[in-house]
């Protein structure tokens, strides 16, 4: 019987093909839209040498969902961000790898009590319409974020600057603000505290600087395509509302001529799959995550594409303190730290790399170590061993079972984590665990409020890297506090740090307090987020950093190795024809044959082995897996839990 | 005719002002608002957001506000999408949610019926049953398993067409289109199926054929209009529902039409957006509810709205 002759079989048949999955990995449809790279071969200058770069500069990166605005003194959320690190350029910029260099400044000086910061700012830097970018610019911009009239939601990172919090509460006129040009190029900034940090937050959106005369003719529609005037490496070309933003090279950036993308398209899949799938298809060049839960299959697929690295957050488990059982039990609150297995839960539940956790900061932070508590050196059986000591002496046993609640809300992992740790503790201590899954305004709500909430889903990835921005989480009084923590002395360890400028002492203080923490057990450290992403072997110039900032303006693309190296068979080939007519097949072994792609895709023939990749894009062995990308995604477009 | 046009036109007025109210209501009964979010605002900061939407004022001076603006036409800004209206957000999704929906309503009206009408006149043979097998596997299978198996068979390996994404390119809408009818085109075929066989057992048919008259006459000619009515009925809530967007579709081919404002709008508590989305929700299904009544009275001679008036 004919399969294709009858719909109803076809379907059966389609639905096995996508569970069954493909089990020969080197045929993985779609693997030969990525061919290998060219070696990167850099020049004096540090940048890559023209020979080595593809003629088509233009990148295809998903957003991972629309931004909410390209205002850049509005802007929230990761989609926003990374389009306006393209648009705009604030005094200080990023390196590839995270480090801060300068960027519209080309030097600062500090002052010795760490109040006052003078910039001195680039004479060569222009606008996209070619104005030049002024001191006044800056001073323009910083008012503009701190107005109350602008309600910048993220205003709050001025916060360190002089009168900025009188300012953002109507007390003051922006004019108040402590930000001065000095004259045409000197921008200074008076600061309330020392703030080591600053010089990062130099690099945030809300302190971009804003084209005035276009921000006052256009309003609240400057940050439209046609409008828009950016300092940035690019400009704003065109924006399809959900479908795509344009941005398209910036000639009067004042290194333009270093930039070699010539166009970014950025992309809001908010679904992953699909995101993948188009990847697959060759027509994305970066995805902004990957699915969950398909590390092995993309692992044995894709091990060259898939990118994974530490990122600057924390996923772990608070305790409301203002609620039974967990008011003045710091042992029972360490039992159920103890029992969770982290190896296993970043094994079995999250899959990709994630690191587990034993304290609040996660690593990635250059010159900050955490603290690491005594049991994070013990074995597993001997925490679930110490557990169960504290647990008894808590005064629970089998007879008498803790019972709690876990809240969580959807999206990513939440609901397995919340499952996984619910089953140890039943396992471990013979805890009786409920999971609420609640809808995330409303699982807002009632973590902030702390009247129904025992143990609930918490994290936190910064927008700096500071220690102090997780430290500061846990002040009495924070809004963020939702564990209802109040230390004393945790507090003034914190306004110590603010007020510190000695980098070694405030160092010190950061590492007392978050140790302080540690023995107060207010939540459970569970893992340190990573980013994982697909990368187009050919996109270089970028780096995995922290922060997961990646400016498009750093990056490339190498030619494919298989267009060097057809070239080079091509002569071969015509030289062997002229010697020896009759035997035409003996050549090149290995070349697969030239498939044509409908839209016009001219796809070299995949020669895996001819080249090695770039040496920092090793590939990894091949674990064995199973399953093919599933029709999951349970996972909202809410970002940050 | 024309005066009952006018009635069931004036008609939207109160009902569109109920379901403002309802909705407005349900809204800001929703644990949480729009500025919540994990990173939790100062409360100045708050103020100042709050201030900007009109967040702190009263609730019968934002619902009296409202009712102004809408009065006007004005749906605001939306509080998510900060550089857009409202309006703008739903001229935007409009056209793409209308093309698919109203593509996929055609592509599902003409195979349904040909489905049902085959099926029924073949009723309990073989061509019978697979086709009803196959329109019940096409009702219970949702479409977000459908889409990806779609996707995958035709952009991923076959790589004929796009794997999600929006170009306004014919490419780019045959798979939502197709995914999209599926489940209404099984829908339509098991409703023209079954009314087309009651029809041919009624007496009007019975009669007509006693007359002599050829089959495929009688089909065309007196069966066919008195067996599309409830397929007519059905038609039009499903297009209302069809050209006010999918979420699902439009999250699994990553499509920018209004589905997703209703789901991210609630979500996210962006109350403008929503209220607009609702709005334009409740007049479509009204509009063309109003059509279906005008084609339906076309069709049917026993439902006509002037003759005893």
């Amino acid at each position: 019987m004919n399969p294709l002759r009858h719909p109803l079989l076809l379907s059966v048949l389609a639905l096995l093909l996508s569970a069954c999955g493909n089990d020969d990995g080197r045929t993985t449809p779609g693997r030969d839209r990525h061919p290998k790279p060219v070696d990167l071969m850099i020049t004096d200058y540090g940048r890559p040498d023209p020979s080595v770069l593809a003629a088509e500069q233009e990148l295809h990166r998903d957003n991972g969902d629309e931004p909410q605005t390209l205002d850049p003194h509005l802007a929230e959320g990761f989609p926003a961000a990374h389009i306006l690190r393209d648009l705009f350029e604030g005094l200080t910029a990023e390196a590839p790898n995270g480090r801060i260099i300068p960027g519209a400044a080309i030097r600062w000086n500090i002052s010795r009590d760490g109040k006052t910061y003078t910039f001195y700012l680039r004479r060569d830097a222009l606008w996209s319409n070619g104005d030049p970018v002024t001191a006044e610019d800056f001073v323009y911009g910083l008012r503009r974020s701190a107005n109350p009239a602008t309600a910048s939601a993220y205003a709050q990172v001025l916060l360190p600057i002089a009168n900025a919090a009188e300012v953002l509460a109507g007390d003051l006129p922006p004019e108040e603000l402590g930000v001065t040009a000095l004259d045409e190029f000197t921008l200074q900034i008076n600061m309330r505290d020392p703030t080591p940090y600053f010089l990062a937050v130099l690099n945030h959106s809300s302190t971009y600087p804003v084209h005035r005369a276009s921000e006052e003719e256009f309003g609240p529609a400057f940050s439209r395509p046609g409008n828009l005037v950016s300092n940035g490496a690019y400009v704003l070309d065109g924006w399809a509302i959900r479908s795509r933003i344009d941005l398209v090279k910036n000639e009067n950036y004042w290194d333009a001529e270093n930039v070699i993308i010539e166009k970014v398209h950025y992309y809001p899949f908010e679904d992953q799959s699909t995101a993948l799938k188009r990847f697959r298809r060759g027509r994305l060049h970066w995805t902004s995550e990957v699915p969950v839960n398909q590390f092995m299959w993309l692992m044995r697929h894709y091990p060259e594409e898939l990118v994974i690295s530490p990122w600057l957050g924390a996923y772990f488990f608070g305790f409301n303190l203002e609620r039974e059982p967990f008011i003045e039990n710091p042992e029972l609150r360490l039992a159920l730290a103890l029992t969770l297995d982290r190896d296993l839960l970043t094994e079995k539940v999250t899959q990709f790399g994630e690191l587990p956790s034993y304290n609040l900061v996660p690593p990635g932070i250059t010159d900050y170590v955490s603290p690491l508590p005594e049991w994070a050196e013990w074995t597993q059986q001997e925490r679930n061993a110490e557990a169960q000591r504290l647990y008894a002496e808590a005064g629970y046993s089998e007879d008498n079972p803790l019972t709690i609640e876990i809240r969580y809300t959807n999206g990513k992992n939440n609901k397995k984590m919340a499952l996984a740790a619910a089953s140890l503790w039943k396992q471990v201590l013979g805890v009786q665990a409920t999971l609420l899954n609640e809808e995330y305004k409303v699982f807002l709500q009632n973590r902030e409020r702390r009247i129904l909430t025992q143990v609930f889903q918490a994290g936190w990835i910064s927008d700096y890297a500071d220690a102090y921005s997780f430290l500061n989480l846990f002040r009495s009084g924070h809004g963020s506090n939702f564990y209802g923590y109040s230390n004393d002395m945790y507090d003034s360890l914190l306004d110590e740090i603010a007020a510190e400028r000695i980098p070694s002492r405030r160092r010190r203080l950061m590492f007392e307090a978050e140790r302080l923490l540690l023995e107060d057990m207010p939540f459970i450290p569970v893992y340190s987020y990573v980013t994982k992403r697909m990368v187009n072997p050919r996109l270089k110039g970028w780096e995995s950093n922290v922060m997961d900032h990646h400016y498009s303006k750093h990056m490339f693309f190498l030619k494919a190795a298989s267009e060097a190296y057809q070239l080079r068979r091509a002569a071969e080939k015509l030289q062997k024809e002229q010697q020896e007519d009759n035997d035409a097949a003996a050549t090149g072994a290995g070349a697969g044959e030239q498939t044509p792609l409908s839209e016009g895709e001219n796809i070299p023939p995949a020669e895996q082995t001819e080249t090695s990749g770039d040496p920092d894009q090793a590939a990894s062995a091949l674990p064995e897996g199973e399953a093919e990308p599933q029709p999951d995604d349970e996972s909202a477009g809410s970002s940050g839990l | 005719m024309a005066r009952h046009s006018l009635q069931r036109l004036l008609g939207l007025i109160p009902t569109l002002l109920m379901l403002i109210t309802v909705a407005f209501l349900l809204m800001r009964v929703a644990p949480g608002g729009p500025f919540d979010s994990d990173k939790l605002l100062p409360p100045d900061i708050e103020a100042n957001l709050n201030a900007k939407y009109h967040l702190d004022e009263s609730l019968p001076q934002q619902y009296f506000r409202y009712l102004g603006q809408v009065a006007v036409l004005d749906f605001g800004p939306s509080i998510q999408y900060k550089d857009w209206t409202v309006r703008e957000l739903i001229a935007q999704g409009i056209p793409v949610s209308s093309t698919i929906g109203l593509a996929a309503m055609l592509l599902a009206f003409v195979l349904g019926t040909t489905l049902g009408i085959t099926a029924a006149l073949k009723q309990n043979t073989r061509a019978d049953y697979l086709l009803m097998g196959v329109g019940m596997l096409g009702i219970s299978i949702p479409n977000f398993v459908i889409a990806p198996i779609l996707i995958l068979l035709l952009a991923v390996y076959a790589g004929w067409l796009p794997a999600g994404g929006w170009d306004w390119g014919i490419a780019s809408m045959v798979l939502p289109v197709v995914t999209l009818s599926l489940p209404v085109t099984a829908y339509i075929a098991r409703l023209t199926r079954a009314s087309m066989i009651e029809v041919m057992h009624s007496n009007f048919i019975r009669s007509a054929r006693a007359k002599g008259l050829p089959e495929s006459l009688i089909i065309r000619r007196h069966a066919l209009r008195p067996a599309l009515l409830p397929v007519i009925s059905f038609l039009g809530p499903a297009t209302a529902a069809m050209i006010s967007g999918s979420v699902v579709i439009e999250r699994i081919f990553s499509i920018p039409g209004l589905g997703s404002y209703f789901v991210q709008g609630a979500l996210n508590r962006d109350y403008t957006l929503v209220m607009g989305v609702v709005i334009f929700y409740g007049v479509a299904i009204i509009v063309l509810n109003f059509l279906v009544d005008l084609v339906y009275a076309w069709l049917n001679p026993r439902v006509r709205y002037d003759q005893n008036r």
